[in-house]
């Protein structure tokens, strides 16, 4: 009696699962699935075509924004990586007051509406273009992109390797001195080694904030445009399916890169255990 | 550790960052706010605003709404997530950030072509001779755009929060008498509260403020206050001291949102990010 | 013998609270020192002062009767083997030992014999390439202490080294630790609050608390004849009772005069006394010098522990033969059993 009843639970649970994944998931498949169609209209299925990965590869107007936003991508996240993590590394060295004011407005960007992150950023460009700065092209564009970009991700580097940072073993370093390492050589052989996970995955998360943002770029790109701003302003008239072939594209590369990345944890993660088994059962 | 006085400068550029990027630019909206087009103080601005009422009214229903969804369909996942065995935990977790990884404007694009009158979902519908609905251009669909869009934002954080919860403590609850419903109301829900805060937190706020959403999903007639915003810095309204005016009227809303739901604190942040 | 390291005057705070206070101490060269007390005594305070890995408030330290006070850790001829090991986890074995050969530098040449012999040395031998998350703790135990001694440091500082251990694995590497010591004839300092620990491995054991030294002495000095009631309680167990000494080589305590091999008191002045447990012989009634009420019998595997009351106080004795509790028993002491001290200002 009471197994059954568990048993319908057990049912239940998954049954709800399926359904919320199925939800989720239904609009991206609906995505990929028109991607292969050959009819150019969203209603109806007439057909298994290649033929939009084909025409993707002679949009210009798609391959730039791509391009720029790629660019934007790298190099914003670049510089918010370094500016991020040296700034955690001043700010753990700051006294208490000062780091938790410091935090408290690195978290405004991150719980900001992003309309008003990008509207605030927008106001101070405009102020900059009225005293002159940019010259007859104002400054929208690249540089204010750039700057945009930077600016809501650092805070997300901050607060990923900063709990990282409070966590290493203060000795770590000190054996690192006693070892014969001066602080800098201590620093870069010993403390960013133990960060660089962190760090790396501050860069990754920046890279992906950056590549999807829509809100803050909108209203700072001035002419230019990235990929979501392309992809909005195909939305406001009637999307090509060589958006719906790039997105299937972007979705096959994140989900072949979470694949492999899983795959390699795992097996590291399974060495790790085989060995220490074998030490434990020699003992 | 090596907390020593030179390290200090290594934030020195980021401090500078701050200030005129984050810092600044609030100050100048404020500014904005409070000022005519020449300059001169004035609260016409905010007062103006009285005449949006029901666009405020509509946006803080409409992402009220989406958020009571959300946490009603995220509480049984991240339960449901937190209650498998750790590998298996990771592979769903992956799965529920997966569509995230998808530009939202296309998914939203996309339950537009689900939610038209000649439509996939009408079309299924059709097959039983039920229909057409018309779901697209209404509130309702607006409100699944929302749902959609931020129901990761909801599941993880509660998902985080429900790991902490050992089996011991609901099996002692059941021990204790407490059948499904009262461990739910007086184990599961007071244990979960950080995440569900901040769940509320990170479905509200950009659901209250979202410009996308509405425009695509919503028609012309579901305005929102991103919407107004939106006219007022890039569009035909063209009004810079209305838009600032709007935009702190709009922050003081996730404030107040954010003070009742309190704590927005660190751990849960990490673990969404 | 000479000095390796000597600590004059230092003077610690930390939080507004002293942590050391005026310290001084001499280390032998080629010697097995420990810093033994209870917590927060500032033995590893004493240790990291040492290292270099905190400046005094005042006081030098020597180092070859050079100062080195102001001098960084990574300029000085020690090395730490660390509570927690501290071992590098981005690493593997062999790059943690060969760390400090490569800072200075040295051909590949050279890193590889050495890190090898030094690996085989601590019986770590062909765990080059693994990981540090693969070893168990005592492993990870021997590879911070190969990756200290590699670089040929005059002195090794260990901090509660094997605090992490489990009983039967700290047994074994207390003797590896002393092995250690002797084949690589450099100055060993070792910090713990295992008074056990530190009776089997030390020359020289410094016994400290609250930010002083009480004691310096070998293990036998210190457990025969402790200076104080605190090194007489913290070392092993021991009776402390009040009593007076009558004048050279005769005490009274207990209600009665004994003879002692102490002298150089004032006539009648108030001493403490102290007996250790199995200094007491038990007698007949009739014959003992003082006698007893058994109260309690605890077995312990070698002895019995026995909690025996003499005119209102209980005493300790550890003793091969048991008694029962409620029997009544006769106590001898010997002269060379009785340690008088001063009485401890209050």
């Amino acid at each position: 009696m009471k197994k059954h009843r568990r048993q319908n639970r057990h049912l239940l649970q998954r049954t709800y699962l399926v359904l919320i994944f199925g939800f989720m998931y239904l609009p991206i498949a609906v995505l990929i699935a028109y991607s292969f169609n050959e009819n150019k209209s969203r209603a109806v299925f007439t057909g298994f075509s290649l033929k939009w990965y084909e025409s993707l590869f002679h949009n210009e107007m798609i391959l730039t924004a791509l391009w720029n936003s790629l660019v934007l991508a790298l190099v914003s996240s670049i510089v918010a990586t370094v500016i991020g993590t040296l700034a955690t590394i001043g700010i753990n060295s700051m006294s208490r007051k000062a780091q938790l004011l410091i935090n408290n407005i690195s978290y405004v960007p991150v719980v900001n509406p992003e309309i008003i992150t990008g509207v605030s950023l927008m106001l101070l460009f405009v102020l900059a273009q009225k005293a002159g700065i940019g010259g007859e092209e104002g400054v929208f564009g690249w540089i204010t992109l750039m700057i945009a970009h930077i600016t809501f991700n650092v805070p997300y580097v901050i607060f990923n390797v900063s709990p990282k940072l409070r966590q290493l073993d203060s000795s770590l370093y000190n054996a690192a001195l006693d070892l014969g390492c001066t602080p800098r050589q201590a620093f870069f052989k010993v403390i960013l080694p133990q960060l660089s996970p962190a760090i790396l995955s501050a860069f990754l998360i920046c890279l992906t904030y950056s590549i999807d943002d829509f809100m803050i770029s909108y209203f700072n790109c001035g002419t230019m445009q990235t990929l979501p701003i392309a992809i909005y302003s195909m939305t406001r008239k009637k999307v090509s399916p060589e958006i719906n072939a790039l997105s299937t594209i972007m979705f096959i590369v994140i989900l072949a890169i979470i694949l492999i990345s899983n795959a390699l944890d795992s097996r590291s993660y399974k060495r790790n255990q085989a060995a220490i088994r074998r030490d434990t059962a020699g003992v | 550790m090596f907390r020593s006085k030179a390290s200090r400068w290594a934030a020195a550029p980021y401090l500078v960052w701050m200030c005129v990027f984050i810092v600044v630019p609030l100050a100048i909206v404020v500014w904005y706010a409070l000022t005519d087009a020449s300059g001169a103080f004035t609260l016409t601005n905010l007062t103006g605003i009285g005449r949006y009422a029901s666009v405020f009214g509509r946006s803080l229903l409409l992402a009220a709404i989406a958020t009571v969804i959300c946490l009603v369909l995220a509480f049984p996942v991240g339960y449901s997530l937190s209650r498998l065995r750790a590998n298996k935990q990771h592979i769903m977790l992956m799965l529920v950030m997966l569509p995230m990884w998808m530009n939202f404007l296309l998914r939203t694009y996309s339950w537009m072509t689900l939610l038209e009158k000649n439509g996939l979902i009408n079309k299924f519908f059709g097959l039983f001779g039920i229909g057409p609905f018309n779901m697209i251009n209404t509130s309702g669909a607006v409100v699944l755009g929302m749902v959609y869009n931020y129901l990761p934002y909801m599941i993880l954080p509660l998902y985080t929060a429900m790991t902490k919860i050992d089996n011991s403590v609901i099996e002692a609850a059941q021990d204790l008498g407490a059948n499904t419903f009262q461990v739910l109301v007086r184990v599961l829900i007071p244990m979960a509260k950080p995440g569900i805060g901040t769940g509320i937190t990170m479905v509200f706020v950009p659901a209250v403020s979202t410009f996308i959403i509405s425009r695509m999903l919503g028609g012309g007639s579901n305005l929102l206050i991103g919407d107004l915003i939106e006219l007022q810095f890039l569009g035909n309204s063209y009004n810079l001291n209305l838009g600032s005016a709007m935009s702190l009227v709009l922050m003081v809303i996730v404030l107040l949102c954010m003070s009742f739901t309190s704590s927005f604190d660190e751990e849960e942040m990490e673990g969404v990010m | 013998m000479n000095e390796i390291v000597s600590l004059k005057d230092i003077v610690v705070d930390f939080d507004g609270e002293r942590i050391l206070d005026g310290l001084s101490l001499d280390i032998h060269d080629k010697e097995f020192v420990t810093f033994l007390g209870p917590s927060g005594c500032g033995k590893t305070t004493t240790l990291r002062v040492i290292a270099g890995f905190l400046t005094p408030k005042s006081g030098s330290v020597l180092f070859d009767g050079k100062d080195i006070t102001a001098l960084p850790p990574y300029k000085r001829q020690v090395n730490t083997v660390f509570q927690k090991y501290a071992l590098f986890p981005h690493l593997n074995v062999y790059e943690n030992v060969a760390f400090g050969l490569r800072l200075k530098k040295l051909p590949e040449e050279t890193i590889r014999p050495k890190v090898q012999e030094m690996l085989e040395t601590v019986g770590l031998k062909g765990f080059e390439r693994r990981s540090i998350n693969q070893l168990s703790g005592g492993q990870q135990q021997r590879v911070a202490i190969a990756r200290s001694l590699v670089n040929q440091p005059r002195v090794l500082l260990l901090d509660e080294p094997l605090g992490a251990l489990d009983l039967k694995l700290r047994k074994e590497m207390q003797l590896e630790l002393k092995r250690l010591q002797r084949e690589m004839n450099i100055t060993f300092v070792y910090v713990t609050h295992d008074q056990e620990e530190a009776l089997t491995m030390s020359d020289t054991v410094v016994v400290m608390n609250k930010g002083n030294i009480q004691q310096i002495g070998s293990p036998q000095d210190i457990y025969n004849e402790p200076c104080n009631a605190f090194v007489a309680r913290f070392i092993g167990d021991s009776n402390i009772v009040d009593g007076i000494m009558e004048k050279d080589f005769l005490v009274s305590f207990a209600g009665r005069e004994f003879t002692c091999v102490d002298r150089g008191f004032k006539p009648r002045e108030p001493v403490q006394v102290v007996i250790r447990p199995e200094d007491v012989a038990i007698v007949p009634p009739s014959v003992g010098m003082l006698t007893g009420l058994v109260r309690e019998v605890i077995f312990k595997g070698v002895h019995f522990e026995m909690h025996v009351d003499v005119e209102g106080k209980e005493w300790l004795i550890h003793s091969t033969q048991a008694s029962q509790p409620g029997e009544l028993i006769g106590m001898n002491i010997g002269p060379d059993e009785i340690h008088i001290m001063s009485r401890e200002e209050v």
